[in-house]
C-alpha cells in the first residue's frame, strides 16, 4: 500500500507509521465500511478572515516550515490560516473520504494522476484564475503537471525532488570510476564494482515502492515519457513486448543489486552507501536524510540515469513534486485563492526550503543561491529536463500500483525468470481495475 | 461431532415440530410474568435493547453490508458510484489474483502450526508450574508477558531480530555479508516460518494459561485415586488428567481457530505481507483502507474469510449447543 510511497521527503520513522497504519487498519477492519467521513473538515464557520487548510506535514521540520509560510501570509494578508495537520499517513489513506466529507477549504496533495483523479471526480476547484496570477513563476513542465485532464489548473506545486543514481564522490575517486551515461558504461561500473568487492546497486524493497522506482527510470529511458504516460494509465498493454524489454534491462542488472532486498528497508540499503559499502543507489534526494554525518553528506553526489535508448536519451526526470489544491466547496474561496496565489510564488517557496534542504523549489523564480551542491544540481537536472514523471504509484490508480504492482515487482526482484507470467498476470488484474470506474 | 448435526434432539418445553417425541418430559413453565414490576421490565428492556442494537448496528448490519458490498464495484466515492458486478470480484479472485490461494494456505499453515507446536507446548509448560515447582510464578509470568504485548509490538521486535543486516541472527551466524544473505524477512521459502516462531512464542504464553486454569479445576480426589491404583504420572496424565481437560481443550481449539484467523497484526507490522506471507487479512486491508478503495473487491475477500469462519464455528456451535440442551 501506500503507505511509504516517495510521497514526500518527509518520512523518517517508517516503522512508526508502519505501525499506527497497522492499528489504522484494524481499527477500521473492526468497523467495516468505511464511516470516515466524519473525521474530515474543521467545521469553521465562513470567516472572511480566516482559511482552513488541510495539511499532510506532520513531522516537526516540514509542519515548523509550512507554519512559517502561513505566518507569511497572515502578515501579509491579514487572512489567518487555520491548519488542520494529520498524519501524513492517515491522510493519504483518507483522502477520500476526506474530500467527500466537509474538508478544508484547502488542502496538500501530490501532482499527477493523484490529483487528476480528485479533479475529475469533481472534489476540487479548478483555481485558473489562480495561475493567472502566479504562471509566470513557474516552468513549462510544472504547467503541464498542475492541470487536470480537462485543462484546467487545480494544483499550486510547492517542491519537488528528483530521483538519480547516488553515489560518494570519494568512492568513485578512490576507485577511479567515471560516472556511466550510457547503459553499456553503467552495466561495465556494475561489473568493476563487483570485482572490488563492492555491492554495485544497494537495494530495499521491504516498502515495496522503491523497485517502482527502479522500473520507471528504466522504462522511460528504453521507451521514453510518452510510452510511461499510456503505461501507467493503463492503455498500453503490460505484455507488451516494450515492457518486456524493461524487464530484460532490469534483468540485466538485478545480479549487482544487494540481496536480499526484499526484507530491506530503504534506510537499511541507505545505510550500506553511507558505510561505503555500496558504490550506488537508484533514489530520490531524500536519500540525503540518511546521512547525517555532515562530511558524508557532502561526499554524497548524484548522476541522471544512464541513457539506454538514444531517441529518448536522458530527456526525462522523475520529480515527484508536492503542493495544495482547492477543495470541492471551500467556505472563504476568495481567502483561499489568495492563500493560494501566496503559496505559488517563489517568496512562499524560500521559507519551505530554508528548512529542508532535500528538495527543491518548483518555481524557476526562487532565489537558487543558497542551494547546497547537490540541490543545485537537483535544479539544473529538472529545469533541463523535457519531461517530468511522478512516480509509478502517483501517475497511475493507487489501487493498482498498491494492489497488483508492489507485489508483483517485490516477486520480480526474487524472481526475475517468472518474468512472464509476472506480466501476464499484471496485465489480467490491470484490465478488471481499468474497467472499473 | 458424531451424528448428523441437522437433526438436533429439542427438549423444549413445547413438542417440537417434526417427528414428536413419544413422551415430553412434565415440565411446566413457571410464571415469572407477575414478578416483574414495570420498573424491572424498563430496565430489563433497555439492558437488552441497548446491546441488541449496538450488536445489530456494527455486527449484522456491517456484516450484510460487506456482503453486499462484495457483487459490486465501489471506489468509495459518493453512493451513487456503486455498481452491481455479480460473481466477477469472486472469479477474478479465484482466477487471476496471484496472491489469493497463497493467502488461504498461510491461514491454514498458521493454524495447523499453532495447533501442532506452541499449544503442546503451553500444554507442557501449564502441567509443569501446576506441580507447584518453586518460582513457579515467576515462569509463569515471564511466559505469559508476550500474550500481554500487543502483537504490533511482538512484530516489530522480531523484525528487529530478523533484520537482514543488523538483526540478531544474522549478526550471530555471520548471514549479513554478500553472498551469504538469509533473507528472514523476505524470502518466500523462510518469512512465514519467521513469522510463525514470533506468532508461536505468544501462542505457547496464552495457551499455558488456560491450561493452567483448567488443570487447577481438576479434582485433586482424582489423581489421589490414580495414585493409589499404581499409575504413573505419565498413565495419570494420559488417563485422568487430560480426559477432564475437556472443556479446556475446546476452548483453546476455538482460540487457536481465531488467532489463525485473524492473523494480521503481527505480520502487517513485520512484512505488509509481501510474498511468502500473505494472508486474507492483509489482502481485505490492502483493497479497501487507503487510497486504493478497492471496497467491492476488497469485500469479496471479507466474504470469503467470514465464509471459512463459519464453516468453522458452526460445527462448534452446533455441538455446544447439544451439550447443553442434554445437560
Amino acid at each position: 500500500m501506500h503507505d511509504l510511497s516517495p510521497s514526500g521527503p518527509s518520512f523518517s520513522a517508517p516503522s512508526r507509521r508502519t505501525l499506527l497504519r497497522g492499528i489504522g487498519g484494524a481499527t477500521l477492519l473492526g468497523a467495516g465500511i468505511p464511516l470516515l467521513s466524519a473525521c474530515g473538515g474543521s467545521g469553521t464557520a465562513a470567516d472572511p478572515k480566516t482559511v482552513s487548510l488541510g495539511s499532510n506535514s506532520s513531522d516537526a521540520v516540514p509542519k515548523k516550515a509550512f507554519a512559517e509560510i502561513y505566518a507569511a501570509f497572515t502578515k501579509k494578508s491579514g487572512v489567518k490560516v487555520d491548519v488542520n495537520t494529520k498524519d501524513h499517513n492517515t491522510f493519504q489513506e483518507q483522502i477520500n473520504s476526506y474530500l467527500q466529507g466537509t474538508p478544508d477549504d484547502v488542502f496538500t496533495w501530490f501532482a499527477g494522476y493523484r490529483m487528476q483523479f480528485f479533479a475529475s471526480k469533481k472534489l476540487a476547484t479548478p483555481i485558473d484564475d489562480v495561475w493567472q496570477k502566479i504562471g509566470g513563476n513557474f516552468p513549462e513542465a510544472m504547467k503541464k503537471l498542475s492541470k487536470g485532464e480537462d485543462g484546467k489548473y487545480y494544483f499550486v506545486p510547492l517542491y519537488t525532488y528528483p530521483w538519480a543514481v547516488f553515489y560518494r564522490k570519494s568512492v568513485f575517486a578512490q576507485h577511479g570510476y567515471e560516472v556511466p551515461t550510457t547503459w553499456d558504461a553503467f552495466v561495465a561500473l556494475c561489473k568493476r564494482m563487483q570485482k572490488d568487492g563492492l555491492v554495485p546497486i544497494a537495494f530495499g524493497d521491504k516498502d515495496a515502492w522503491p523497485a517502482m522506482g527502479t522500473f520507471d527510470q528504466i522504462n522511460f529511458r528504453t521507451n521514453g515519457y510518452d510510452f510511461h504516460v499510456e503505461l501507467m494509465a493503463g492503455k498500453a498493454s503490460w505484455t507488451d513486448a516494450k515492457v518486456r524489454k524493461v524487464f530484460d534491462h532490469w534483468t540485466e542488472i538485478l545480479p549487482f543489486h544487494q540481496e536480499g532486498a526484499v526484507g530491506r528497508t530503504w534506510q537499511d540499503a541507505a545505510q550500506t552507501l553511507v558505510a561505503k559499502k555500496a558504490g550506488m543507489y537508484v533514489l530520490g534526494t531524500f536519500v540525503g536524510q540518511q546521512f547525517t554525518n555532515k562530511a558524508d553528506l557532502d561526499d554524497l553526489d548524484f548522476f541522471a540515469f544512464p541513457e539506454i535508448d538514444p531517441a529518448f536519451g536522458q530527456d526525462t526526470v522523475e520529480a515527484p513534486t508536492d503542493g495544495f489544491m482547492l477543495s470541492k466547496a471551500p467556505k472563504n474561496k476568495a481567502g483561499a485563492v489568495e492563500l493560494l496565489e501566496y503559496l505559488g510564488t517563489p517568496e512562499a517557496e524560500q521559507i519551505y526550503l530554508k528548512s529542508d534542504p532535500n528538495v527543491v523549489a518548483a518555481s524557476t523564480k526562487a532565489d537558487t543561491s543558497s542551494y547546497t551542491p547537490l540541490q543545485k544540481k537537483a535544479y539544473e537536472m529538472i529545469s533541463g529536463a523535457k519531461s517530468l514523471t511522478q512516480f509509478m504509484d502517483r501517475d497511475s490508480r493507487p489501487d493498482f500500483t498498491s494492489t497488483v504492482m508492489q507485489p508483483a515487482l517485490q516477486n520480480f526482484v526474487r524472481n526475475p525468470k517468472n518474468v512472464d507470467s509476472i506480466l501476464s498476470s499484471i496485465e489480467r488484474q490491470k484490465k478488471t481495475i481499468f474497467a472499473s470506474g | 461431532m458424531t451424528a448428523t448435526p441437522a437433526k438436533v434432539p429439542e427438549t423444549a418445553d413445547e413438542p417440537a415440530p417434526g417427528p414428536a417425541p413419544t413422551s415430553t418430559p412434565a415440565k411446566v413453565p413457571h410464571g415469572h410474568k407477575r414478578l416483574l414490576t414495570r420498573r424491572d421490565r424498563l430496565t430489563l428492556g433497555l439492558m437488552a435493547g441497548v446491546p441488541t442494537i449496538l450488536h445489530v448496528a456494527l455486527v449484522w448490519l456491517t456484516a450484510l453490508a460487506s456482503i453486499a458490498l462484495a457483487f459490486t464495484t465501489w471506489n468509495g466515492i459518493g453512493f451513487d458510484s456503486i455498481q452491481w458486478v455479480g460473481l466477477q470480484n469472486f472469479r477474478e479472485l479465484f482466477t487471476s489474483n496471484p496472491q489469493f490461494w497463497p493467502a488461504v494456505e498461510h491461514n491454514v499453515v498458521w493454524f495447523v502450526v499453532l495447533i501442532l507446536l506452541p499449544t503442546p507446548f503451553g500444554l507442557f509448560l501449564a502441567v509443569q508450574l501446576d506441580k507447584r515447582i518453586r518460582f513457579s510464578r515467576v515462569y509463569q509470568t515471564a511466559f505469559f508477558l508476550p500474550v500481554v504485548v500487543s502483537m504490533a509490538v511482538i512484530g516489530f521486535v522480531w523484525q528487529l531480530v530478523y533484520n537482514p543486516d543488523t538483526g540478531l541472527i544474522n549478526s550471530l551466524i555471520g548471514a549479513n555479508k554478500p553472498g551469504h544473505y538469509i533473507d528472514w524477512i523476505g524470502d518466500p521459502d523462510l518469512n512465514l516460518w519467521a513469522i510463525l516462531v514470533a506468532a508461536s512464542w505468544r501462542h505457547a504464553g496464552y495457551m499455558m494459561i488456560l491450561y493452567l486454569a483448567g488443570l487447577k479445576g481438576v479434582d485433586p480426589a482424582l489423581r489421589e485415586a490414580s495414585a493409589l491404583d499404581g499409575a504413573g504420572e505419565w498413565q495419570t496424565f494420559k488417563n485422568v488428567v487430560f480426559p477432564t481437560l475437556r472443556p479446556t481443550n475446546t476452548v483453546v481449539l476455538v482460540v487457536t481457530i481465531i488467532e489463525a484467523l485473524r492473523a494480521f497484526d503481527l505480520v502487517f507490522v513485520f512484512n505488509k505481507g509481501a510474498q511468502g506471507t500473505e494472508l486474507l487479512s492483509i489482502l481485505v486491508t490492502n483493497n479497501i483502507i487507503g487510497e486504493s478503495s478497492r471496497i467491492g473487491y476488497g469485500s469479496a475477500i471479507a466474504v470469503v474469510l467470514l465464509v471459512i469462519s463459519l464453516a468453522v464455528i458452526i460445527p462448534y456451535l452446533i455441538a455446544t449447543f447439544r451439550k447443553e440442551r442434554r445437560a
